[in-house]
């Protein structure tokens, strides 16, 4: 099941104003995410939902903080309340240097959708990195397909892949890995 | 008995230091006059600062304003008089209404108190700052978010900190005295908590051997160290940090007895000064330059 978050319309909502279209603050921040969270906690099976930041003109570090980093820390931890993946669209220049800043603060990374591509940007292993490339490009596959495709070994490549579904950047799907965002549902 | 304090003739930053100087002697609830009748021209930092002094006064002081017309011209468009008014007593004749005439001012004196206040401020700067960071200043369009992004953070120093608050101004100008080139400015300052206390307030905070304004400032500006523990805290006044330093400008912070500067290679300020008069708060100024023909910036 796949959601669709304009997080635009959700400022408006939480501010109960037109007039904003700046993510800053922490405060405000803060408000959108639990909004967001409300939203994606409305899918009780497991759910791909679409951040998308195309009608936002700005962002800052504090709100960047409070949306991006603790959304994916929080359905990334061991107690996350449900199955949920992110795909960020519309991420721009405008926005990113303040998403960068967090990821990197917390060692994060994401996927993002842009023009119809779709990549993982943050911090990752080399290892991470390579076999979440290897998926994207092949396909569904299991652990020893990737390794083929990194020539690497198939534990090597079962650790990234497993680590990269606790990140939420992967999802397993009838036994097989899928890139987040390559998977539509 | 009223005590007196002079306003210097060209009042910034460090010029503000003076007026400090002169309050530094007198008891907290002292009936202060300042006089600000030969005050030519004053730095947004200037006026945020003379309101936030006021607030630092158990006493409301007097404020004799400027005699110059073109300086109260001025004054009254940065709205100065405005807030003032519920500060000071104010002496002397002075605009009552702002003209609406072509103005350097970015963004008037606003009152930072809140998240919304932060809402407003950088939807009012944003247009503005596009015009006149691309066109007057010369720099890339990326220059424009961090701006006002770096403006948001600065802010929100006042509404996550302060306890209190305080006073925001944005101003583009030629500085011709020091630079030669046109700036953009912005000035933030408060009398609330301060640097040093805020991360007093931190649970479990150990004050190190060498624990003074000075000390907090650098654990703040240059450490990125925050009153809440959380990972994600104290990115703002690195972002703010990271900003100036990628164009080539200023970035100063002002509390308790201290300031801390990132300077750049055009100026001549001290990276960190001790021993300052004492003043509340917090006082943030930020200088981003116009670019060197050429050269982007002068790195």
């Amino acid at each position: 099941m796949m959601n669709h978050i304009d997080v635009s319309s959700v400022l408006r909502q939480t501010l109960a104003c037109d007039l904003y279209s700046n993510l800053v603050t922490r405060t405000t921040g803060a408000a959108v995410r639990t909004q967001i969270e409300q939203l994606v906690g409305e899918s009780r099976e497991r759910a791909l939902t679409v951040i998308d930041f195309s009608q936002v003109s700005m962002i800052d570090f504090s709100c960047a903080d409070e949306i991006v980093a603790k959304l994916l820390m929080r359905y990334a931890a061991d107690d996350a309340p449900q199955d949920a993946y992110f795909l960020f669209r519309g991420v721009s220049d405008d926005h990113w240097d303040a998403i960068e800043a967090v990821l990197e603060r917390h060692g994060l990374a994401l996927v993002v959708e842009h023009e119809e591509c779709v990549r993982v940007v943050g911090v990752l292993s080399d290892d991470e990195r390579r076999a979440w490339e290897a998926i994207h490009r092949i396909g569904p596959a299991d652990a020893q397909d990737v390794a083929i495709e990194t020539t690497t070994d198939a534990a090597t490549a079962r650790k990234a892949l497993d680590a990269l579904c606790r990140r939420r950047l992967v999802m397993q799907v009838d036994g097989q890995y899928v890139a987040v965002g390559d998977l539509r549902g | 008995m009223t005590q007196v304090i002079t306003v210097p003739p060209s009042l910034d930053d460090f010029s503000f230091e003076q007026v400090l100087d002169q309050v530094a002697a007198l008891p907290a609830d002292a009936k202060l006059l300042v006089d600000a009748r030969h005050v030519r021209w004053a730095s947004p930092y200037g006026l945020t600062a003379l309101l936030t002094l006021a607030q630092t006064r158990s006493e409301r002081p007097t404020l004799a304003v400027p005699e110059l017309d073109e300086t109260l011209s001025y004054w009254a468009r940065a709205a100065f008089f405005q807030h003032a008014e519920s500060v000071y007593d104010l002496t002397g004749s002075y605009p009552k209404r702002r003209d609406s005439g072509e103005s350097n001012v970015l963004l008037e004196i606003t009152p930072i108190a809140k998240s919304d206040d932060v809402h407003d401020v950088v939807g009012q700067v944003q247009e503005r700052a596009q015009k006149i960071i691309k066109t007057e200043l010369k720099l890339e369009s990326k220059a424009i978010i961090g701006f006002a992004m770096t403006l948001s953070e600065i802010c929100q120093n006042i509404t996550e900190h302060a306890g209190r608050g305080g006073w925001v101004a944005v101003q583009s100008y030629r500085w011709t005295k020091r630079l030669g080139r046109r700036v953009v400015v912005i000035a933030v300052c408060d009398a609330g908590l301060g640097f040093r206390r805020s991360l007093e307030s931190m649970p479990g905070h150990l004050p190190t051997a060498r624990w003074d304004d000075a000390a907090a400032l650098e654990e703040a500006v240059i450490r990125g160290v925050s009153r809440f523990r959380e990972r994600g805290r104290g990115q703002g006044l690195a972002g703010a940090r990271n900003y100036v330093g990628r164009w080539n400008g200023k970035l100063s912070v002002r509390s308790g007895t201290a300031r801390i500067s990132i300077v750049p290679s055009w100026d001549d300020d001290v990276p960190l000064a001790e021993g300052l008069a004492p003043f509340p708060g917090a006082q943030v100024q930020v200088i981003i330059p116009e670019a060197v023909p050429g050269g982007g910036s002068e790195r």
